[in-house]
């Protein structure tokens, strides 16, 4: 299944995109300024993070800890910088903030860490479990009679992790439509498994579910799936407004998103090197060219 | 004889929500074990089985915790401290999220399980982490006032259950505070230092030893994470000799936390009894006590063994 919305006009997607450029740009520019981080997650994220954080969660930037507010959970935890840049543009901390990116005594940890930066749902990191987690606030919300939706974001690779498996049927089970897990499927992780002689893929590595039918078995164990492009604002939100619309006594909603790691730049996209590489500062430039400085 | 620990969780739990409404048990599978069915049939609403999941049965709890509820986690230790213990590191305790792990089966007698299921390394592990509470009750009376009182208290608590029950120790007067350490006997030779049920144990072993004219102190340490060590110091200030009794590896657990204080504090002799450097087992209760020298008359043999060394 799929599901598109159209965004509201040309002003809107061009806001929307404008913001994912200079996100994408702030991401390069952080991890180099830190001289470390992950370059390829954050950046095959970043269009549903924009779309999350500027048109489909209902938060309060100003007071984090709203109890209505919707939750969100980054499990893929390593694209901590992509969250970070988007949170800032949205107003949760000063841009200029992005500089303490994993610095000393900073809020801005190389993996999210909910102890230290308001508006931060879980800490996460130690991939797969941030569905569980998001499993808990789902049943607390419905416990607490609450219309907050939680959207947990994992990547393809982290399906791996065998925990994500312990709460996908729990989710199924107890009926929580409230509950949204997006899945970024970049095709690629870490190292993953050399591509053989001959054989075709997005990235120069075997994709983490070669082989295997995903949205099949997200159906197989009771969720309901949605197929969308990643990188196409009109189906993000789509899809999102879809998975709201379950109710808190419906299916859990997978978006199976389709995205290319590194998304944004020529020299990132699809490059297995760039899932944590830092930019040079001649690399760093070639993004400010390729990106702008973000402004529409 | 004191009602089993499990016992007295779960029917201590099943009063708290009489009147507490955001306590949860969230149970992997095991409730007819650790005694979560009670509360299961009491409070339905309540109870939320999680399956045969208990990575996921710890993050859920996180979640829960979030949005105000107490979730009480019910499985063996074994399952806590060692399947899941990368769940109770980064989503528990790096969070200090309000998740309480009822830890049952804790220790040698396990029921026949074998060395799969035998959790002697969970005070070690549990205690190595940041702003985890860490406690082991002597006795039903302590077993409930710890499950009250951390009920009451923000922040993330393993309890430590045994599955048989043992002696009482204390009466209705018992208030728990975290920290503290309780003589339960004073004696001016040797110090035994327990934790958990076995701190029964140790006090019928000094019962031997005053009966063989050595006089032998009782230290009961139920809080093993916060501890007092102040208290722990002090009282091995009065005796040449400090022996640790404990369910549990003699490597980093209470051997190791008395070691640790009293190197430091009050340099002296520690013997720690427990077990080796090695595995649990199928076997009767009784019989891996003796096996790794856990029974009073066991104690009092390896006391009078050590002072006859000095």
């Amino acid at each position: 299944m799929t599901a598109q919305r159209p965004v509201a006009d040309r002003a809107d997607r061009a806001e929307l995109e404008g913001l994912a450029r200079r996100a994408r740009l702030l991401v390069v520019e952080s991890v180099a300024h830190a001289g470390a981080g992950h370059i390829g997650g954050p950046l095959s994220a970043m269009d549903i993070l924009v779309a999350l954080f500027f048109r489909v969660l209902r938060i309060r930037p100003d007071e984090p800890a709203w109890p209505e507010r919707d939750r969100f959970i980054l499990s893929k935890g390593h694209s901590a910088i992509g969250l970070y840049t988007v949170m800032a543009l949205r107003g949760y901390f000063p841009e200029e903030e992005l500089a303490t990116f994993d610095a000393a005594g900073s809020r801005l940890q190389g993996h999210p860490d909910m102890t230290r930066l308001p508006g931060l749902d879980a800490s996460t990191g130690s991939l797969g479990q941030g569905l569980s987690v998001g499993v808990g606030i789902a049943l607390g919300a419905r416990r607490r009679g609450l219309d907050a939706h939680t959207f947990v974001l994992l990547g393809d690779g982290e399906l791996q992790e065998g925990q994500v498996w312990e709460a996908l049927p729990v989710a199924a089970r107890y009926g929580l439509g409230n509950l949204t897990a997006i899945v970024d499927r970049n095709g690629m992780q870490q190292y993953g498994w050399p591509l053989p002689t001959g054989e075709a893929n997005r990235g120069n590595r075997r994709d983490p579910w070669s082989g295997v039918d995903l949205p099949a078995v997200f159906e197989a164990i009771g969720w309901r799936v949605l197929e969308i492009n990643g990188h196409d604002f009109d189906q993000i939100l789509g899809a999102c407004e879809a998975a709201r619309a379950a109710g808190p006594g419906s299916v859990p909603t997978a978006i199976l998103a389709e995205t290319v790691k590194g998304r944004g730049l020529s020299f990132t996209e699809g490059a297995s090197e760039w899932h944590s590489r830092v930019a040079t500062a001649e690399e760093a430039l070639a993004a400010r060219l390729e990106l702008g400085d973000g402004t529409p | 004889m004191t009602r089993p620990l499990r016992d007295v969780w779960a029917d201590t739990l099943v009063e708290i929500a009489r009147v507490n409404p955001d306590v949860l048990v969230l149970d992997a599978d095991l409730a007819s074990s650790t005694r979560a069915d009670r509360f299961a049939d009491a409070h339905p609403e309540a109870f939320i089985e999680m399956g045969i999941a208990e990575q996921g049965m710890v993050g859920t709890a996180v979640g829960l915790a979030t949005m105000g509820f107490v979730p009480w986690l019910s499985s063996f230790a074994i399952f806590f401290t060692h399947r899941a213990v990368d769940q109770v590191r980064m989503s528990v305790a790096q969070t200090h999220a309000n998740v309480k792990i009822g830890a049952a089966y804790a220790g040698l007698q396990t029921g026949f399980t074998g060395m799969t299921h035998t959790d002697i390394q969970d005070l070690a592990i549990m205690r190595a982490m940041p702003g985890m509470t860490v406690l082991a009750p002597g006795d039903a009376t302590e077993c409930a006032a710890m499950v009250r009182w951390a009920t009451a208290t923000p922040g993330p608590v393993y309890l430590r259950l045994g599955r048989e029950s043992g002696p009482d120790l204390f009466d209705e007067t018992y208030r728990f505070q975290p920290g503290r350490v309780i003589s339960l006997r004073e004696g001016a030779e040797v110090l035994l230092v327990s934790t958990g049920q076995q701190t029964a144990r140790c006090v019928e072993a000094a019962a031997l030893l005053a009966a063989d004219g050595i006089g032998a102190g009782v230290l009961h340490v139920p809080s093993v994470k916060p501890v007092d060590e102040a208290g722990i110091a002090e009282a091995a200030r009065g005796v040449p000799l400090v022996v640790t009794v404990e369910e549990h590896s003699i490597l980093g657990g209470l051997g190791g936390l008395v070691t640790e204080i009293i190197s430091a504090r009050a340099p002296r002799r520690v013997e720690r009894i427990g077990i080796g450097d090695t595995w649990g087992e199928s076997a009767p209760g009784a019989w891996l006590l003796d096996r790794h020298g856990l029974t009073p008359g066991r104690i009092a043999a390896r006391v009078r063994g050590a002072l006859a060394a000095d």
